[in-house]
């Protein structure tokens, strides 16, 4: 099993090295939807990675579908790959099958909320949800909506139908749009019951999760470039790597780095990546903080070739920049952690973190 | 890059049964009134407290039990380290000798000082105390000037050692000393001694740290004798000895939760309904917190394998010692409370005790100046 793991990293590896390159990442920056290489992540399966075999997925642990999603922000892939992956894992979960094409989630901030209205003309959706990862471009958003008795449906929605306010990009220049339900009408079939995996926080978890795994690919990515950098360029007569000033900001990287993934590694043991909302919100509190860090130092590694269009480290750090504010910024996951420490009493903090059966999925 | 190794490591049951072991035998301790969670456990020299944990078995744990050891697991003893560090139990007698004196001893040291010592440590009667620092050597410990001259049955001992904690209160001290003169070879020639205390030759001189306590002392040897069965490995063996001790140290819990209580107590004091900023920021020091303590675990599941991670050992300890100076740095701004050591509150004492000794968390054991140069290396840049 460990051997087949390894092998699907690899192709998927290659995949994106093959597919990703400054050409494409440059178009997808001006606002081009990269159409082959979404076909090529699709024709391998990867889409469905994370849905079990027996509901037609590759049944890929959460492991090495953790590990799959650092790699394609390694290559800074600028597809909603890893938004599918979860999508289509939560709605084959709610008793749905694998969903064609690429699919987004919304909400992705905690203050929106879409309800779900049924009347003469059947169930139409309510509400706005901003920033939504490629509102337009993915065909289809799986929204996390509520009725009126508050009860939590997924529902899948052609974003075709909804309408679009206002074209917006993050620092890394991918779309996130803030995109208005209101009215969209939905078949039965559109509609399941949320399943029991989806908490008081809905899809932030896992929201979350996704981004933290991101955050570790593109880390990983700035210190090779930083560390690669290092060792060509020289300065007073010696490559930068010799200095000592330098040594030590790519070491405080380096632990920045190595406590991220620990911290990520963390979401790999539920059965599903954002089950476990106290590890989430540990992990993307841990992970946003390293990956300011690690950007900025990497940044000051490359000195002004790395404030360049010309050196491709801006694909990474910008999508570190990126990254860490969505689906909760660190204040916000800190928050939660920081009340349930506090209603538990100083004596509790320590079972809280360690007797961790209890405290899953607590947040 | 080259990754460090920081695999998941998932505890095993007989991991968890230490746990409600430890857990009951410190809430005996607490409810029985025998002593007060301070504020940097492992810095707090109680024997009596030694002795009663040693009785329970948690010192020497990993140990054959013919030296007195429990036979446990790495993993059983990480399990014991932390918990008592949670507690605030205060381990500090013994911390030295069980962490990294026995282990350098069993494997390393003669058979005879296997026989007289590790059972001893095993009971919580033993104490030990680290002789690397020297005066002019420090984290340049290389440098060491102190020496042992071959006598007939053993070796003479003169020189200085500094920085020495408890060696005033402790029964033996591990002394990296030249058996040697210096050659191009900067670590050849060096060699460790256990030397007893008790011996003729020793003078202490007490050094007060900031914090108004004596820990530090300076150990003058003047030709102390050593006899030929309490040297640790072979002569010459000294830099591979001492930098394999240092491994052992470097990446336990007690590398993130000296100041661990002050966290419970901030907690404690702000009460159920914190503020935002409140809030957020213990937060960030319980997502700080956590995170160490999966590293930390992974490596005790790497030396429960065998290996030995020194890279990943000292990128845990610059990492954890950061955590553990930026505490009070943080929690002083969350509760407008001004430190004292006289202050009728507690949590003023626990601000101000923590704050003192602070400082010593990023020197003792490497600083981060010195494991940074060892990331370094192991990321490939020197």
């Amino acid at each position: 099993m460990e051997d087949m793991s390894a092998i699907v990293l690899e192709q998927a590896d290659r995949l994106f090295a093959q597919h990703i390159d400054k050409k494409v990442l440059s178009a997808a920056d001006a606002g081009h939807w990269p159409d082959a290489p979404w076909r090529a992540v699709e024709d391998a399966g990867l889409p469905s990675a994370l849905v079990p075999e027996m509901k037609g997925g590759a049944g890929l642990t959460p492991d090495v579908g953790a590990n799959l999603i650092r790699r394609s922000a390694f290559h800074s892939v600028p597809l909603p790959l890893a938004e599918t992956m979860i999508a289509n894992a939560l709605w084959t979960d709610a008793g749905g099958d694998v969903i064609a094409g690429a699919v987004t989630l919304a909400p992705v901030n905690p203050q929106d909320r879409i309800t779900l209205v049924s009347g003469a003309a059947g169930t139409i959706l309510r509400g706005i949800a901003r920033h939504v990862a490629w509102g337009q471009q993915a065909p289809t958003a799986l929204v996390l909506a509520h009725d009126a008795n508050g009860k939590a449906f997924l529902c899948r929605v052609p974003t075709a139908k909804a309408r679009s306010n206002k074209t917006r990009r993050n620092v890394a220049y991918e779309p996130r749009e803030d995109v208005d339900f209101g009215g969209v009408q939905l078949a039965a079939s559109d509609i399941l019951p949320a399943p029991a995996s989806l908490g008081v926080d809905g899809l932030m978890p896992f929201g979350a999760a996704i981004r933290v795994q991101q955050m570790i690919g593109g880390m990983e990515r700035c210190m090779d470039y930083a560390l690669s950098y290092a060792n060509e360029r020289v300065q007073f007569g010696r490559p930068i790597a010799k200095f000592q000033a330098i040594q030590h900001m790519l070491a405080i990287a380096a632990g920045h780095f190595a406590a991220a993934s620990a911290a990520g590694d963390a979401l790999t043991e539920s059965p599903r990546l954002g089950d476990d909302a106290l590890a989430v919100a540990i992990a993307k509190s841990r992970c946003g903080e390293s990956a300011g860090q690690v950007a900025a130092l990497c940044h000051q590694v490359h000195g002004a070739m790395g404030f360049t269009q010309e050196h491709p480290l801006h694909y990474a750090t910008r999508r570190l920049w990126s990254w860490r504010d969505e689906w909760g910024a660190e204040p916000w996951w800190q928050d939660k952690i920081g009340r349930m420490i506090c209603a538990q009493g100083g004596e509790g903090l320590w079972p809280l973190l360690v007797d961790r059966p209890a405290a899953a999925g607590a947040a | 890059m080259r990754a460090f190794r920081f695999e998941s490591l998932t505890l095993p049951p007989e991991a968890d049964e230490m746990r409600r072991k430890v857990r009951a035998f410190l809430k005996e301790e607490r409810d029985k009134g025998r002593y007060a969670a301070h504020r940097t456990s492992w810095s707090t020299f109680d024997p009596e407290f030694s002795k009663r944990a040693a009785k329970a078995g948690f010192i020497g744990m990993i140990w054959p039990k013919r030296y007195g050891g429990g036979e446990y697991s790495n993993l059983q003893r990480f399990v014991m380290t932390e918990e008592m560090l949670a507690a605030g139990a205060p381990g500090g007698a013994h911390w030295i000798a069980d962490r990294q004196s026995g282990p350098q001893i069993l494997k390393h040291g003669s058979e005879r000082a296997r026989e007289l010592i590790l059972p001893r440590i095993a009971a919580g009667e033993c104490y030990f105390g680290i002789g690397m620092s020297e005066p002019d050597s420090g984290s340049d410990l290389a440098a060491a000037r102190t020496k042992a001259d071959k006598v007939e049955g053993g070796w003479v001992i003169n020189g200085t050692k500094i920085w020495t904690s408890n060696a005033h209160r402790v029964h033996y001290l591990i002394v990296l000393a030249r058996t040697e003169p210096p050659s191009e070879n900067r670590h050849a020639g060096l060699s460790q001694f256990i030397v007893d205390t008790g011996s003729e030759g020793i003078e202490i001189r007490p050094i007060m740290n900031l914090s108004g306590g004596h820990e530090f002392n300076e150990v003058f040897f003047k030709n102390c004798f050593v006899p030929d069965d309490m040297m640790i490995g072979k002569p010459g063996e000294g830099w591979t000895r001492v930098t394999g001790e240092l491994a052992f140290e470097r990446a336990g819990p007690d590398r993130f939760m000296s100041d661990i209580r002050l966290l419970v107590e901030l907690v404690d004091k702000i009460g159920r309904e914190p503020n935002e900023r409140q809030a957020v920021e213990i937060g960030r020091l319980a997502a700080h917190f956590a995170t160490l303590r999966r590293m930390s675990s992974s490596i005790a599941g790497l030396l429960e394998r065998g290996e030995s991670p020194v890279t990943e050992a000292a990128l845990v300890k610059d990492v954890g010692t950061a955590f553990e100076r930026e505490v009070p740095e943080a929690v002083r701004k969350l509760l407008p409370v001004e430190a004292s050591l006289d202050d009728d509150d507690e949590y003023s004492q626990a601000m101000a005790h923590v704050l003192l000794h602070a400082p010593s968390f990023t020197i003792r054991g490497g600083t981060p100046e010195i494991l940074r140069g060892m990331i370094a290396r192991g990321l490939g840049l020197r």
